[in-house]
């Protein structure tokens, strides 16, 4: 590391510039995620109130019998099954595979949009049971607001990235990529690194769900 | 250099983690429906989050590929992020104590 970061060249070698930059953007997320994360354990343990049951709070009834968490573990592995459609977009997008890269990414795609559909199912449901940033039935106020904050944004980083992956799709279908065409709003020449940059987002979108899943529903 | 700016692995490589991701995700689902209580439920709800995280960074985000130049300068501030939990955990405590004294119930 030290002799590359020296070398009076570039310190990234090998590594496209955009890859280097959605690396350095995604450790600024992952410290925005985390603060909200240190946040969320912290009035957890403040609190003098009893904290929600989350394994209760989010059981859905499903033929009769209530499942805890239900709707979170179909909604965990969705993310995973669109990270791993992701993962292979990117090989064949290096293979130059066109169609199979363009499939591969509506794929994840539709896997994000069908996540965030849940997700607003889930907001709904929680809303009618009465659950609001300042106050919930069910025990400590904070848990509405952290609740709220967290899943939030991460459902807006989700959103985010349906757009870009179908965007991303989209040029990989006409060929944008392979020919090298500037794109329509920055200018850039369209190269298939650009998948992989996208890849990097998307799983970064699954690895902050990976912890929000561990330490808001299971803990 | 070459496999650093083309990411190119076996298929067999990525369907492996696939699936190692949907068994840890299904295990950490059983430990919260199972009777497990206290440090054992947490340790095993974090040791397969841990793990998870590891599988996505290193394979699927090709970290264990690329070179130390951008995974060190990457991975290592994430560390401070562990500093910061560990203050606000005792931070966290003397307030709750003093919420206790101060409140009541």
């Amino acid at each position: 590391m030290v002799s590359d970061w020296s070398s009076d060249q570039q310190a990234f070698k090998g590594v496209p510039w955009g890859k280097a930059m959605m690396w350095i953007f995604l450790l600024s997320d992952t410290f925005i995620f985390a603060c909200f994360l240190v946040g969320y354990m912290k009035v957890r343990i403040t609190t003098t109130a009893p904290w929600p049951d989350a394994s209760s709070v989010f059981a859905l009834t499903a033929f009769g019998v209530k499942v805890p968490l239900l709707l979170i573990a179909i909604m965990t592995f969705i993310l995973i099954s669109s990270s791993g459609t992701m993962a292979l977009a990117v090989k064949y997008g290096y293979q130059k595979d066109r169609n199979k890269t363009f499939v591969l990414l509506m794929i994840t795609a539709l896997l994000g949009l069908s996540f965030v559909g849940m997700q607003a199912f889930e907001w709904m449901k929680l809303i009618e049971d009465g659950v609001r940033p300042w106050e919930n039935p069910f025990g400590a106020a904070q848990f509405g607001s952290s609740f709220f904050l967290i899943t939030g944004f991460h459902g807006t980083h989700v959103s985010i990235g349906v757009i870009f992956l179908t965007i991303i799709a989209f040029k990989v279908k006409r060929g944008s990529l392979e020919d090298g065409r500037p794109g329509f709003l920055t200018g850039r020449k369209g190269r298939y690194e650009m998948v992989e940059t996208v890849g990097l987002y998307w799983h970064f979108v699954d690895l902050v769900w990976v912890f929000i899943f561990a330490f808001f529903y299971l803990w | 250099m070459a496999d650093a700016t083309t990411q190119q692995h076996p298929l067999r490589t990525y369907f492996v983690v696939w699936g190692a991701l949907f068994i840890l995700s299904v295990f950490s689902y059983l430990v919260d429906v199972s009777p497990l209580e206290g440090f054992a439920k947490w340790s095993l709800i974090t040791l397969f989050m841990l793990l998870k995280a590891g599988l996505i960074v290193s394979i699927f985000m090709h970290m264990v590929w690329e070179r130390s130049s951008i995974a060190l300068p990457i991975l290592l501030p994430t560390g401070v992020l562990l500093f910061l939990m560990l203050l606000m955990l005792l931070e966290g405590d003397y307030i709750h104590s003093t919420r206790l004294a101060f409140f009541g119930s």
